[in-house]
């Protein structure tokens, strides 16, 4: 017997974490001098009632789709990937290279090839980590980790020592060539002359996103391989009694998480920056982390989840420009919301229990 | 290379592996009782800005010390209530505290001090000053060991050698003390130490405890003794590195003595030199940088000596099952 409806565990616990997480958030911002309900107005004055506020919301919503699904991914595989951010700089680089070195006619060709190299760099960035977990039983946590700070090394090297234009002071690449450039919402929406999206990162990644969603749906809850990832989520050793290879869903697994993290520098290198810079992934790898916890590894969550972080990372911005508020205001809102959908579940979730169960046992008396 | 170059990169050694060291035999009392702690660099980081922005504000390093080592006490109370109290996930949690410490300490700084972030330089008082040792200045005339003594020995902080003097503390508490049979047992074979009659949840936050402890004295380290003030995210990845350590180490504090003054010489080298010249080959400074993690990596995959963590780590304790 649940011990909750489904409704419940799917909408409610989340809502209140969110909830709790808000009032602590709150009391943060009344603690250095500010006013919340002012504050939040600035944010959404700032992220949802401009096009280009939208469309930086969208810009970053977009990263965290991809980073979310990555985390959640390897979630339904009872793995805790904490190297997004590794991946996705590694699948940076791919993008780059792509780029940088083929001849690309049409916009629509390169986004295709670059999402190729991105995916194939940043699935291959989560192979040693995933092998060692499933061959040697190293545990996958402490080894992502370990490969994020290897893969800034890497980077670093790359881009100081060999991709630097010569004379170039700053560690990036060389800037891609036109016939890469994606097109942006404004491009895409804002008839000739009008201001819509004016200035706004968002492009066609976005669409990218949306898809992915759709896509993990359909793998997870639709497919033979989604239905092994599960059930080897639930139970290893049930998995291995149904011939369930433990060492081949961990690492597909982990390549799909890989492979999702590098599409994600699809958006900021070849979208936004249109040249690969050295803190291109901005922590969204670990806000990945967040929004997977939050969106309950479903692909709808994750969407929401990370509408909501890109709204809160849109509004930081407009508060640290108009406000005393720093940035920072938003990594401690992102530590709240994972220490409440994550680490605290249990705090918000028993007393819900205890609640229902109360309610049923009335239920049956009356 | 000469005999006082050389000195000086063992000198900065010993100042860069005494965080790594003190965060390490943190993260090995945590680990230990079976909580896993991947906050190692939050509870740092928490502890280097409450020591500067409270020595600053009093101009006494040991209130700062005291602060620093309360607020990573209160990062430790928020890991042991999520991962022993209500059975959370101790990785995510971990997580949350490293991202929980990276934005209070620049809101509260910049709240505070309005310097963009950081606190005040300190000064005088403010700071763990150089301490010599008894005959460092007679005895400098002696050779080889006179400077050895001198420079490399003597004029450190009080909390370097409070470190060092943690390795045999911590070996003889963990292995020959009551209380440190229960832990390591607790971490084991949690079941058992409950059906002996010993609470597996208070000895669980004992060890999460003394994590804050340690963990307090590394970061107070880094801001009132190895640099003069906080700057945000000056824990740069020590957190991880000690972690690293801890592994490296197998979870042994001899052994983690040694990791740790590795992984300060790596550090304190690429520091002094860019990139070094060796004979023909250049190894860039970024494969210095990069060296702790790959050396963990390869003794995880357990090809150069295995390395098995406790057997409950990670893993909440549920008394029925």
């Amino acid at each position: 017997m649940d011990k909750m409806p489904a409704w419940a565990d799917a909408v409610l616990v989340p809502l209140i974490s969110i909830l709790l997480a808000a009032i602590l958030s709150a009391i943060v911002i009344l603690a250095i001098g500010e006013n919340p309900v002012d504050a939040f107005k600035l944010m959404v004055d700032g992220a949802l009632m401009r096009s280009s506020g939208w469309g930086y919301t969208l810009y970053y919503t977009t990263n965290f789709i991809f980073t979310g699904l990555c985390v959640a991914v390897a979630f339904h595989a009872k793995m805790f990937n904490i190297g997004g951010e590794g991946q996705a700089m590694i699948g940076g680089l791919g993008v780059a290279l792509a780029c940088l070195f083929i001849p690309f006619p049409h916009w629509s060709v390169a986004l295709f090839v670059a999402m190729l190299a991105g995916g194939a760099f940043g699935a291959a960035w989560a192979l040693i980590p995933s092998y060692l977990q499933a061959k040697r039983g190293s545990h996958i946590v402490i080894t992502t980790i370990m490969f994020n700070f290897i893969a800034a090394a890497v980077l670093n090297y790359v881009l100081v020592n060999l991709l630097r234009p010569t004379g170039a002071m700053d560690p990036a690449t060389a800037t891609f060539p036109a016939a890469t450039h994606l097109p942006t919402f404004q491009d895409m929406f804002a008839p000739e002359g009008s201001r819509l999206f004016r200035g706004s990162p968002a492009n066609v990644t976005f669409f990218l996103a949306v898809l992915a969603c759709i896509g993990f749906w359909f793998l997870i809850w639709r497919t033979k391989l989604g239905y092994e990832i599960r059930a080897f989520g639930h139970s290893e050793s049930a998995a291995k009694y149904a011939g369930i290879s433990p060492v081949r869903i961990t690492i597909v697994s982990m390549l799909i998480s890989g492979g999702l993290a590098g599409l994600m520098a699809l958006n900021t290198t070849m979208g936004e920056a249109e040249r690969l810079v050295l803190n291109a992934t901005e922590g969204a790898g670990f806000i990945g982390i967040a929004v997977a916890l939050m969106g309950r590894s479903h692909p709808v969550g994750v969407f929401l989840a990370a509408l909501l972080f890109g709204f809160l990372y849109q509004g930081g911005a407009e508060l640290a420009l108009w406000t005393n508020i720093p940035r920072e205001l938003i990594t401690v809102i992102q530590a709240l919301v994972i220490l409440f959908t994550g680490a605290l579940d249990n705090m918000v979730r028993m007393p819900l229990e205890k609640l229902f169960l109360g309610m049923r046992r009335n239920g049956q008396k009356g | 290379m000469d005999l006082v170059t050389v000195l000086q990169v063992l000198d900065s050694t010993v100042r860069l592996a005494t965080p790594l060291l003190l965060a390490c035999l943190a993260g090995l009392f945590s680990e230990r009782s079976g909580i896993f702690d991947i906050g190692l660099e939050g509870k740092m980081l928490a502890a280097a800005f409450a020591s500067a922005a409270i020595a600053a504000v009093t101009g006494s390093v040991w209130l700062g010390l005291l602060a620093g080592i309360v607020a990573s006490l209160l990062m430790s109370g928020i890991h042991g209530l999520a991962s022993i109290t209500f059975r959370g996930n101790q990785l995510i949690s971990g997580v949350a505290i490293n991202f929980l410490a990276s934005g209070l300490t620049v809101l509260i700084a910049q709240d505070w001090f309005g310097q963009g972030g950081r606190t005040p330089s300190l000064m005088g008082g403010g700071r763990f000053e150089p301490i010599t040792l008894p005959f460092a200045e007679a005895l400098s005339g002696v050779p080889v060991l006179g400077p050895v003594y001198a420079e490399l020995i003597s004029g450190h902080s009080i909390l370097v050698y409070v470190a060092f003097l943690m390795v045999p503390l911590s070996w003889f508490v963990l292995f020959r003390t009551r209380f440190g049979l229960r832990l390591r047992a607790v971490g084991e074979a949690p079941e058992a130490v409950d059906t002996a009659g010993v609470s597996v949840i208070g000895l669980r936050y004992a060890a999460v405890m003394i994590c804050g402890l340690l963990c307090g004295l590394a970061g107070a380290y880094l801001a009132t003794g190895l640099q003069a003030g906080f700057v945000r995210e000056m824990t740069a990845g020590r957190g991880y590195i000690a972690l690293a350590a801890l592994i490296f180490a197998k979870w042994r504090p001899w052994y983690a003595l040694s990791a740790c003054l590795l992984f300060g010489l790596l550090q304190a080298v690429a520091l002094r030199y860019q990139n070094i010249d060796l004979g023909g080959i250049t190894i860039p400074v970024q494969v210095m940088d990069a060296l702790p993690y790959i050396l963990t990596v390869v003794i995880l995959a357990g090809f150069v000596g295995k390395a098995i963590p406790p057997r409950a780590g990670g893993e909440p304790y549920v008394k029925e099952r």
